[in-house]
């Protein structure tokens, strides 16, 4: 067993927490709080999966009365396409990955002791929380929740009469959003100043973990985007509530002037989408460091180009402030702009398709180890693959013109955006969760989850990609009364068959994770055989991280299958082994 | 007599960006409250310098994106339902005097919180070195300037607000025009800034009040000092917007 080498550990800026409140709830401690993130994103994707089953139910048995609903109109479908969107985006996809195993597993993947700020690593994630009760609260005032998408396009949300849940529904759908952007902001703060100020000795930057990297470009992404976002709420408030016209052109409701004039809501969309692509790699970066991480654990083969991996996690985070334009293709935008636009976002398939060139490079020829992560890590990159190659399309603004707002869309960041980033939290749970928790997971569950979800995925979301081809409209509530969508019904039966299934197999994934929390077989410091610190400390890890020590870094994170070492992997904190492999 | 100045100077922590890491701050040093729970001085402060850098940034994003909506606003022309045509909605707004005398004050207060910072500063150097009969914490005659800070950060709000109702004595309100639609965000969401910097001053007012060290209390200010100047800047900047692209 090689020995690793330690330094006297920088003093941990708060002592171990006594009691349950101070240990659980109001915890100082990154990886209690990284668990509240990921406790507070499992309780969020249950309530926007439920919400899409009802989506799924209404389009194929539009008359059938929903349980908590009733009878649906097409607003209230309108309300649950919004909420699902919403919540799945910040609550789901932006808080699982960055906040719960960010925040959990990049302290100990550089070796420091915690955060650099844990006051205000504790205050985002109850600002989140906070953002989640007013964003759930909207369901229950008068009116009920908005109806304007997950977008929130003007002049539809800009104004208290445009339709049911255009009142206090969206107002507090604004503010919840607003709450969560200054959760987001602190939390980037911390992960920014922690990645660059509290990086123990030996560990360059060119030594970090790919998933210290993804959680660090993802912060820096969250810093600017949010703050946009932010403003964009803050205008929009004012018009909803002071009578302002910065989004609202001069319009009329039922015949009567609405008293605004002048705004424009293309500015809504540019301040958004300022906002809102950056956001789908706030979202699928952590998945990218994830599944970097453990395709190398489990091919046993170093990461294929670390180094290209780094430079395209950075160009993927630089052209995503680069694209927003490619969503309002059809807004009128200039010719001439919208080709810029096109252009800069066929440049970010190039940094995408190294990443997957060089995540095929680390399987080929690797003793592969076909774990339950790493089935979903694999299960990632091919959802990236068939997500990814529909953008190219769309990306193009002739032929944008034919599939926008067709089902062609969702299908394509469905799977990109959403499932692939899913993938990634499915995969690092079954990576993590000895270290965690202590225990490992069902193995069979796992399996039976992985095929469950992989099928199910590409079971919904492929033949939405045929809808949209056939010019299926998204968002439209009931098809049976559309003439020329009445050939597509059976493809929309068979989505919503896929979803059951799907959705099923969600709760094997459930009871594993509970059951083993309690149940499961104890687990050894490194059950994987990984190299990373976060497999040198103690499982769970102790309060301070490292039991006093702070590891002395002498290796890069991906040392597998090296010649002449006594196994076939070198961790971090081992001895030097010479020049990197 | 060994006497010392209350311009001594804490060793500039430096911000390590490069691929050289960051050796582990050893235990305690610096600061006298360095027992267990906190690393030295220089690394707290040079950890609280880089997190402010960094929360800056998106204080940054959010006046760029105002500015933005600003420019592009301005130039929207909007239909008068009366004469079917295009017209602009855009009334410039004549801006109070009264805003070129509180940036007049939020400057001073600048000046007033760069001393202070210094003050402090050099009490957090000389602090270790108080143990020795010889040497003194710092001049017992100090001017207060975080006070004097206090005082002036207070009275730009107060400006800012009786500046608010000389624009609605003069007809702009919120909603009046889109130009004053951006006066009042602009002028308000620069003052709610303000506060937290005026919130950091009582901070650090109260710190030793609630028994916080020299090198604590030090942190403090040296961090509203710096927020404090970024704010001064900002004003100038939202001024000179609304001043001179209107």
């Amino acid at each position: 067993m090689a020995t690793h080498e330690f330094a006297a550990q920088e003093s941990h800026a708060h002592a171990a927490p006594q009691g349950f409140v101070r240990k659980w709830v109001f915890s100082l401690d990154h990886k209690v709080i990284g668990l509240q993130y990921y406790f507070l994103a499992l309780a969020a994707v249950f309530v926007g999966m439920f919400l899409s089953l009802l989506m799924r139910i209404h389009l194929i048995w539009p008359t059938l009365p929903l349980p908590l609903l009733g009878d649906i109109k097409p607003e209230t479908y309108l309300t649950l396409v919004t909420m699902h969107g919403t919540i799945m985006v910040f609550f789901v996809l932006t808080t699982a990955p960055q906040g719960g195993f960010g925040n959990y597993f990049l302290p100990i993947q550089i070796g420091a002791p915690d955060m650099a700020f844990p006051v205000l690593n504790m205050l985002s994630f109850w600002t989140t929380l906070l953002g989640f009760i007013v964003m759930i609260a909207a369901f229950f005032v008068a009116g009920g929740a908005p109806l304007h998408g997950w977008t929130g396009y003007a002049p539809l949300s800009a104004m208290q009469s445009t339709g049911p849940g255009e009142g206090l529904g969206a107002d507090l759908w604004i503010i919840s959003i607003a709450i969560f952007c200054i959760g987001a902001l602190m939390g980037a703060l911390n992960f920014i100043t922690t990645t660059l100020d509290m990086r123990a000795k030996g560990m360059t930057m060119m030594r970090l973990p790919l998933t210290v990297w993804a959680w660090f470009v993802t912060a820096i992404l969250g810093l600017l985007a949010f703050g946009v976002l932010l403003s964009a709420g803050i205008l929009l408030l004012m018009d909803r509530n002071l009578g302002t016209s910065f989004f609202v052109p001069l319009v009329t409701i039922n015949g009567q002037l609405t008293g605004h004039k002048g705004g424009s809501p293309l500015l809504w969309q540019h301040l958004f989408w300022f906002f809102g692509h950056p956001e789908v790699y706030i979202a699928i970066l952590p998945a990218m460091g994830m599944c970097s991480q453990l395709l190398s654990v489990f091919s046993r083969k170093p990461i294929f180009g670390y180094k290209a991996m780094v430079y395209a996690i950075l160009g993927i985070g630089f052209l995503g402030f680069m694209v927003w334009g490619h969503h309002m293709f059809m807004s009128g935008m200039s010719p001439y702009t919208a080709f810029a636009f096109s252009i800069m976002t066929m440049g970010i398939g190039v940094p995408s398709a190294i990443k997957t060139f060089n995540w095929l490079g680390t399987l080929m020829r690797g003793r592969i180890r076909f774990t339950s992560p790493m089935l979903f890590a694999i299960g990632f990159v091919s959802l990236f693959v068939s997500g990814g190659i529909s953008g190219p399309f769309l990306a193009q603004p002739v032929l944008d013109i034919q599939l926008h707002d067709t089902y062609f869309v969702p299908a394509h960041f469905h799977l990109i955006m959403g499932v692939a980033s899913i993938f990634g939290i499915f995969a690092a749970t079954y990576y993590w969760f000895p270290k965690m928790f202590g225990r490992m997971m069902n193995e069979s569950m796992a399996r039976w989850h992985f095929w469950f979800s992989f099928i199910g995925t590409y079971a919904i979301f492929m033949p939405m990609h045929y809808l949209g081809m056939a010019g299926m409209p998204r968002r439209y509530s009931q098809l049976t009364e559309v003439t020329y969508l009445h050939g597509l019904i059976p493809l929309q039966k068979f989505i919503t068959y896929a979803a059951f299934v799907t959705i099923a197999g969600q709760l094997i994934f459930l009871v594993n994770l509970f059951w083993s929390m309690f149940k499961g077989k104890q687990a050894s410091d490194n059950p994987w055989e990984a190299t990373t610190l976060e497999w040198t400390t103690a499982t769970p890890p102790p309060h301070d991280n490292f039991g006093g020590h702070t590891p002395v870094v002498h290796n890069g994170p991906y040392e597998y299958n090296v010649p002449g070492a006594p196994r076939d992997y070198v961790m971090q904190s081992d001895p030097e082994i010479g020049p990197a492999h | 007599m060994a006497s010392f100045s209350t311009t001594a100077t804490v060793e500039d922590p430096r911000i390590a960006l490069g691929d050289g890491g960051i050796l582990p701050p050893t235990r305690g040093g610096g600061g006298d409250d360095s027992g267990p729970g906190l690393p030295d001085y220089a690394t707290r402060l040079r950890r609280a310098r880089l997190g402010l850098l960094v929360a800056l940034t998106p204080v940054l994003m959010l006046f760029v994106s105002f500015t933005s909506a600003y420019i592009v606003r301005q130039g929207l022309p909007t239909l008068d339902p009366r004469t079917n045509t295009l017209v602009r909605d855009w009334i410039p707004v004549t801006l109070p005097k009264l805003l070129l005398i509180n940036t007049g004050v939020l400057i001073l207060s600048s000046v007033f919180i760069e001393l202070a910072r210094r003050q402090i500063k050099g009490q957090a150097a000389l602090r270790p070195n108080t143990a020795h009969p010889r040497v003194s914490a710092g001049d017992p005659m100090r001017i207060p300037w975080l006070s004097m800070t206090l005082v002036l950060g207070l009275t730009f709000l107060l400006g800012q607000w009786t500046a608010w109702r000389q624009l609605a004595a003069n007809g702009f309100y919120v909603a009046t025009t889109p130009s004053s639609s951006f006066v009042y965000l602009l002028t308000g969401t620069h003052a709610i800034h303000l506060m937290g910097g005026v919130l950091a001053l009582f901070v650090a007012g109260i710190a030793s009040l609630l028994g916080r060290s020299a090198a604590t209390r030090s942190i403090v200010v040296d961090l509203t000092a710096w927020y404090w100047h970024f704010m001064a800047a900002l004003w100038i900047y939202i001024l000179c917007l609304l001043e001179f692209a209107s």
